[in-house]
């Protein structure tokens, strides 16, 4: 037996600390947000790493903060972080930097599971943070190699107002230019009009002002106006970006290697499906005990270091080993682009080469990259 | 009239095999595909439970055993009829199995349960059911039957089971995603194929302890496609045939020297395969284009692409008589 009798018990404590934003008042009240969302994925990742640990006396222990806006986040997490240097964090991104520049928080492993905020990869990285999360230009990334894969060149877009939507807008418009390609005409959607009764009276109106396109974007990160958008444009074009197809980290939909054994074990603890932000925290948590399990080490600078090196890779479901980028802490994945009904298409799609790695060509690479916290 | 044909059907059903057979599941058909050695075509297709995927003959080759995944069942099929005999109870999720080499005891990974089932055939009851990792997958149990082992994906474990008392004697870690497990030369080894890892370890069986790993490297293909998955042992043992998922292509491993001879290109997310009677024949089945590969292994290609149903994933061997 390979740990028998060499190991003593391993005790892992992981903190997770959630704090939500209010969700905004949106047209549809369709698809409630689960309360537990991510909560779910992590309590899931504790229960696949504890299996593990049973037969290497690795002991995990979770705890969760589950903090509303207003609640004392900083207080919670130093008191998290006095007995526990592993922390998952589902914040916002301006809490999430409060939290890593504590002086309490330097030398703890802090994973992002759900904040995709392109600049925390960016020019406000920090050493002490990884992200499970996909950054928004991943997923946008994904989607422009899409576009230029079915030859869907000319694109339109209507962008919504929030601050979220704006993110995803810009994102999708950095990742156009990466890849050669142009938004054409853009439109913002300001109504406040009550769109599930006259949709297929105003949307037609809206859009036909936008310029000849093969296909129309929605930025609508908040989940407003999109769902009342295809099968109402002026002219028959599919919509992608929110919706239609749409690059996402994880959704329902994904089948293959795997994916759907990690579902019904989702679904088991969870009634319900499993979703970007529980894919996050999963990830999160099942880095950690990948990295426990292959060093017999529960220190957070010596789980940190494993999980940047090339012997680290987990196993996400997606097909492809899932690592670490040196420079900016961010984890490698695919990014299936999918409709409510299937998978369309995985990212990186066949043509995007990559000297190093494909999964690069997702997402902010090693040249272009502002992050300077990760070298040493 | 009408008796009269149903009488010829039944008694053409009833006959043994003309020829050697190759028997696959198609995962996402439920059925199986039965194809003749001789003519390389498939000549029956049977309806099974949902989702099969694992598929073994009994010793005696007078059943067959199918893992209805979906259906949490393992089927018993007789294999000259096609028809369905009766169900064995198997734990839910069963996904693979091996048959010990008593005939009598059917070791199952339930695969969403981390469980390995352990069912007596004969009297159809479960014997035991043991704690294991994560999505159990791999089955193999050594020629002698004392052991039997399941690797568990999500754990990366090989978990050894002494088969006199049904409990787990040693876990050891392997590469990510372990999806097949056999043991070689005379059960003095133990190889495991890693999906994700990108390797095999081989164990030492006395010991437990792995004595070497097999890497795999192709022109033009990133190294994160190479997937090792279902893998068998040529004549002698000494070269083994592994399933590189979606790279497409089947390695030659030397299994003296753990060193790569050779890759034959096969068809699309190749997964499992059986030889057959003299092992001069290899099939594969190719999840994603839906057929089956027939290689000529002395001289290390494809010989022919058979169609069979959709995401074909387990094969199995049925001597003529």
């Amino acid at each position: 037996m390979l740990w028998a009798g060499a190991a003593s018990a391993l005790d892992i404590d992981i903190s997770f600390i959630r704090m939500k934003p209010e969700p905004v008042a949106t047209l549809s009240n369709l698809d409630p947000i689960p309360e537990n969302l991510a909560i779910k994925g992590a309590e899931l990742a504790i229960k696949d790493n504890a299996t593990t640990g049973r037969f290497l006396k690795h002991n995990y222990s979770l705890e969760i903060h589950d903090l509303s806006v207003g609640d004392d986040l900083i207080g919670v997490t130093l008191d998290a972080l006095s007995d526990r240097r592993i922390l998952i964090a589902d914040v916002p991104a301006a809490e999430l930097l409060r939290i890593a520049d504590l002086p309490e928080a330097q030398g703890a492993l802090i994973i992002n599971a759900t904040a995709e905020d392109n600049i925390l990869r960016d020019s406000e990285c920090r050493a002490n943070v990884l992200h499970t999360a996909p950054s928004l230009a991943m997923r946008t990334d994904a989607m422009m190699q899409y576009f230029l894969f079915k030859r869907w060149t000319r694109l339109a877009m209507i962008e919504g107002t929030y601050p979220a939507d704006v993110a995803f807008a810009e994102s999708l418009r950095r990742s156009a230019t990466k890849f050669g390609l142009e938004i054409g005409s853009t439109k913002t959607w300001a109504f406040d009009a009550d769109m599930r009764r006259n949709a297929s009276a105003e949307v037609p109106l809206f859009t036909q002002e936008l310029r000849d396109h093969d296909v129309l974007l929605i930025a609508d990160a908040v989940d407003d106006f999109g769902r009342y958008i295809p099968f109402n444009t002026w002219l028959p074009r599919p919509t992608a970006g929110t919706e239609g197809i749409v690059p996402e980290v994880w959704a329902p939909v994904v089948e293959q290697w795997g994916a759907a054994q990690l579902h019904s074990r989702f679904q088991e603890i969870a009634e319900r499906d499993m979703e970007p932000e529980d894919y996050g925290a999963w990830a999160a948590i099942r880095a950690v005990g990948e990295a426990v399990t292959r060093t017999n080490q529960a220190d957070a600078a010596e789980l940190r270091r494993f999980l940047l090196s090339e012997d680290f890779g987990l196993g996400g479901f997606k097909g492809t080993p899932q690592t670490f980028r040196t420079w900016n802490g961010q984890m490698r994945q695919a990014v299936p682009l999918v409709t409510e009904r299937a998978l369309v298409m995985q990212a990186p799609l066949p043509g995007f080469m990559h000297q190093h790695n494909e999964l690069d060509t997702l997402g902010v690479d090693a040249p272009e990259s502002a992050c300077i916290a990760f070298e040493e | 009239m009408r008796i009269s044909t149903l009488a010829l059907v039944t008694a053409l059903a009833a006959q043994p095999a003309l020829a050697d057979e190759i028997w696959v599941t198609n995962e996402k058909d439920d059925t199986v595909s039965v194809i003749d050695i001789e003519t390389l075509e498939v000549t029956h297709t049977y309806e099974t439970g949902e989702r099969p995927r694992g598929i073994t003959f009994s010793h005696d080759f007078k059943f067959v055993y199918i893992c209805a995944s979906d259906s949490d069942a393992v089927q018993v099929m007789d294999p000259a009829t096609g028809e369905i005999l009766h169900d064995l109870p198997s734990g839910e999720d069963p996904e693979q199995f091996v048959l010990h080499p008593d005939n009598k005891h059917l070791y199952i990974a339930n695969e969403d349960d981390a469980i390995t089932t352990v069912v007596d055939v004969e009297s159809r009851t479960v014997v035991a059911q043991i704690d294991v990792g994560i999505e159990p997958e791999g089955m193999a149990v050594s020629p002698d039957g004392k052991i039997a082992i399941t690797t568990s994906e999500t754990t990366n474990m090989a978990h050894w089971i002494d088969t006199e008392t049904q409990e787990l004697f040693a876990n050891t870690l392997v590469d990510s995603r372990p999806r097949h497990a056999e043991f070689v030369k005379d059960g003095t080894e133990m190889w495991v194929s890693a999906e994700i890892g990108g390797s095999i370890s081989v164990f030492d069986t006395a010991s437990q302890t792995e004595k070497a790993k097999i890497t795999f490297k192709l022109p033009n293909i990133h190294p994160d496609r190479i997937q090792p998955v279902g893998f068998e042992l040529g004549e002698g043992d000494k070269f083994a045939y592994v399933a590189l998922g979606p790279s497409n292509h089947l390695a030659v491993v030397n299994a003296e020297t753990y060193e790569v001879e050779d890759y034959i290109l096969v068809g699309r997310r190749v997964w499992h395969m059986a030889f057959n009677a003299d092992k001069s024949r290899l099939f594969t089945t190719n999840g994603i284009s839906g057929d089956v590969t027939v290689v000529d292994v002395a001289k290390r290609k494809a010989l022919k692409t058979i169609k069979v149903g959709r995401f074909p994933w387990g094969a199995a061997f049925r001597p003529s008589n």
